[in-house]
């Protein structure tokens, strides 16, 4: 017998059919977000980036 | 001596005024008229509406900050214009009606030599029947985040939901537009996620139902025709971007939807393939359509030519191209760049208060004839770019004569960034930061997704969060003319 294999972050998908055909992040992507280290370093990246369009804009 | 009115503190004529004063100094004189005697940071209304801050943290007195920049100020709406003056006098003039300062229902003529209408946008309620209340205000059916006052009522409202959920009640929280005809998707998106966030936050996730209903033809239109941006190596719409946020958090979704009656806890629904449905609710907070604030205009002989200086949604005409037709034919130099309005050379418009040439979005309309499409949005930085250009061009038209030149800034080659927080906390919160250059797509210059995606982009994560805090006390500190103000960018 096949054991069941229960992933969490993947219930939503059953839970519509708009739901199963779009994408969901799993453990890693959903941990990376509030991961300080990498979250400080995508702040910096995130901060030039804005501060290269609002250069542009102006 | 010249004088500039600017119409409107909001985000646009906070700015011109204050770079205007700056710029002119005492030499001329700058004066706001405004109906508001506070000015309100709007994207943090958003925390209003979940009670996570006060509406004093995100309000502050216009008065002091007008006194220290030598501004003179005017608690007062403008109500109609006279850019030929009248048959006693060939100056041009506005006519007020005081809303404070011990006079309110004065009215009074306000001369100028030049003027920046940026009084953003009338709140329609009204044009979808039961969201008002017949007289141009919200309903008592849904609430709003538009407003700070809006804002405190939602939170209320929202805490005797939880309150119900606690004892044992199931609520269905209905979020989104609430006219086929809506932009600001971007507010009631940030908005649907917060109280996602508050609801688990109170441990009622489970007994709450959460749907979106809004009338972009797919979600993550958002008023701009969607985005593309650089994910995992891919290069993905912002469809799927916003649909994986919704599914993650279990919220249903109902897209192109003109809403066409709101009732006690029922709205009515037409949808992009004409088919009607009915949504129940126990607390809804729907957008409502934007119009401009009904000011009038008239000749020097008195006759009405409200329709030469104003678009028929109320927005101020200026120097876009109005004729451009059909969707195939719409072209990023249709975006006005100097906001001057093309009959009267001294008339600017700021911030929302502009007449678009053209939505952004596809126009789509239901087989009825519905219109079922976001209008185009003019967001946060992009009000107080146009605003400052304008003060720009003003200050230079007046220091420098007629000849002078115009300050450009096209929202087709102007950025927006945007983050749309979930959550409060600074380790627990995360916010979708999204940045899209030029805003309005250029297919001449981008030919394959109309922007740059080197600079539009979008994650989720702690640091948007952060950002969103930093943008916060950041802008507030600028608003209230803090040392340093100028430096930081609009
Ligand atoms: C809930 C919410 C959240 C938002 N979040 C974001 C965000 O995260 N990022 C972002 O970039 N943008 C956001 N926006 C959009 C942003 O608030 C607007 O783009 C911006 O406020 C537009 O500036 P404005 O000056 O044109 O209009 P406003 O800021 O609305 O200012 C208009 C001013 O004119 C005054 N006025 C009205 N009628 C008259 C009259 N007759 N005479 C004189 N004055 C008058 C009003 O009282 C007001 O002070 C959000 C909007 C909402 C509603």
């Amino acid at each position: 017998m096949i054991e069941k294999k229960v992933v969490k972050e993947e219930a939503n998908f059953q839970k519509s059919e708009a739901f199963s055909r779009t994408m969901i992040p799993g453990t890693f992507a959903r941990k990376m977000r509030t991961c300080l280290i990498w979250q400080f370093i995508r702040f910096a990246i995130i901060n030039v980036k804005m501060i290269i369009v609002v250069g542009k804009s102006h | 001596m010249a004088r500039l009115v600017v119409l409107g503190g909001g985000v646009a004529g906070h700015t011109t005024a204050t770079f205007a004063a700056k710029w002119l100094g005492s030499a001329h004189e700058v004066v706001v008229v405004t109906p508001n005697a506070k000015w309100n940071w709007i994207p943090s209304n958003i925390w209003v509406g979940v009670g996570e801050m006060t509406k004093e943290e995100v309000t502050f007195d216009l008065a002091p900050v007008y006194a220290k920049a030598g501004i003179t100020y005017k608690q007062a709406k403008a109500v109609s214009l006279n850019p030929e003056g009248n048959e006693s006098s060939d100056k041009s003039f506005v006519s007020i009606e005081y809303t404070g300062q011990d006079k309110t229902g004065t009215i009074e003529n306000l001369e100028y030599d030049y003027i920046v209408n940026a009084t953003g946008p009338k709140l329609n309620f009204d044009a979808t029947p039961g969201l008002g209340d017949g007289k141009g205000q919200m309903g008592n059916h849904t609430v709003s985040v538009c407003t700070a006052d809006h804002a405190v009522h939602a939170s209320h409202k929202l805490q005797e939901a939880i309150e119900k959920m606690k004892g044992g009640t199931r609520q269905k929280f209905l979020i989104g537009t609430g006219h086929g005809m809506c932009t600001c998707q971007g507010a009631a998106f940030e908005y649907i996620f917060n109280i996602e966030n508050e609801l688990r936050k109170a441990g009622v996730r489970d007994m709450a139902d959460i749907k979106w209903i809004s009338n972009e033809s797919f979600l993550g239109d958002f008023g701009m025709g969607g985005i593309h941006m650089k994910v995992g190596g891919y290069v993905v719409s912002s469809k799927l971007f916003a649909e994986s946020l919704y599914a993650e958090r279990n919220i249903e979704w109902l897209i192109g939807a003109h809403t066409s009656k709101v009732e006690n806890g029922k709205v009515e629904y037409e949808l992009l393939d004409g088919s009607k449905g009915e949504e129940e609710f126990d607390f809804a907070m729907l957008i409502p359509p934007f119009a401009g604030v009904g000011i009038k205009a008239f000749a020097k002989d008195g006759s009405d030519i409200t329709g030469t200086v104003f678009a028929p949604n109320g927005f101020m005409k200026v120097d876009a191209n109005y004729g451009a037709g059909a969707y195939e034919n719409w072209k990023a130099s249709d975006w006005p760049r100097t906001y001057q309005n093309p009959t009267y050379s001294n008339m600017f418009a700021a911030g929302i208060a502009f007449a678009p040439p053209h939505l952004i979005s596809k126009p789509m309309s239901s087989p009825n004839g519905t219109p079922i499409n976001p209008t185009p949005p003019r967001t946060g930085m992009p009000s107080g770019i146009i605003g400052k250009a304008v003060a720009h061009s003003v200050c230079d038209l007046i220091t420098k004569g007629d000849s002078a030149h115009l300050h450009e800034a096209s929202m087709a080659e102007m950025g927006a960034a945007c983050v749309a927080s979930a959550g409060k906390g600074v380790f627990s919160g995360t916010a979708a930061a999204m940045t899209v250059y030029p805003v309005v797509p250029d297919f001449e210059t981008f030919p394959g997704t109309g922007r740059d995606t080197d600079y539009t982009f979008g994650e989720i994560g702690l640091a948007g969060h952060w950002i969103k805090h930093i943008l916060h006390f950041l802008f507030i500190y600028k608003a209230k003319l803090n040392p340093g103000w100028t430096l930081i960018p609009e």
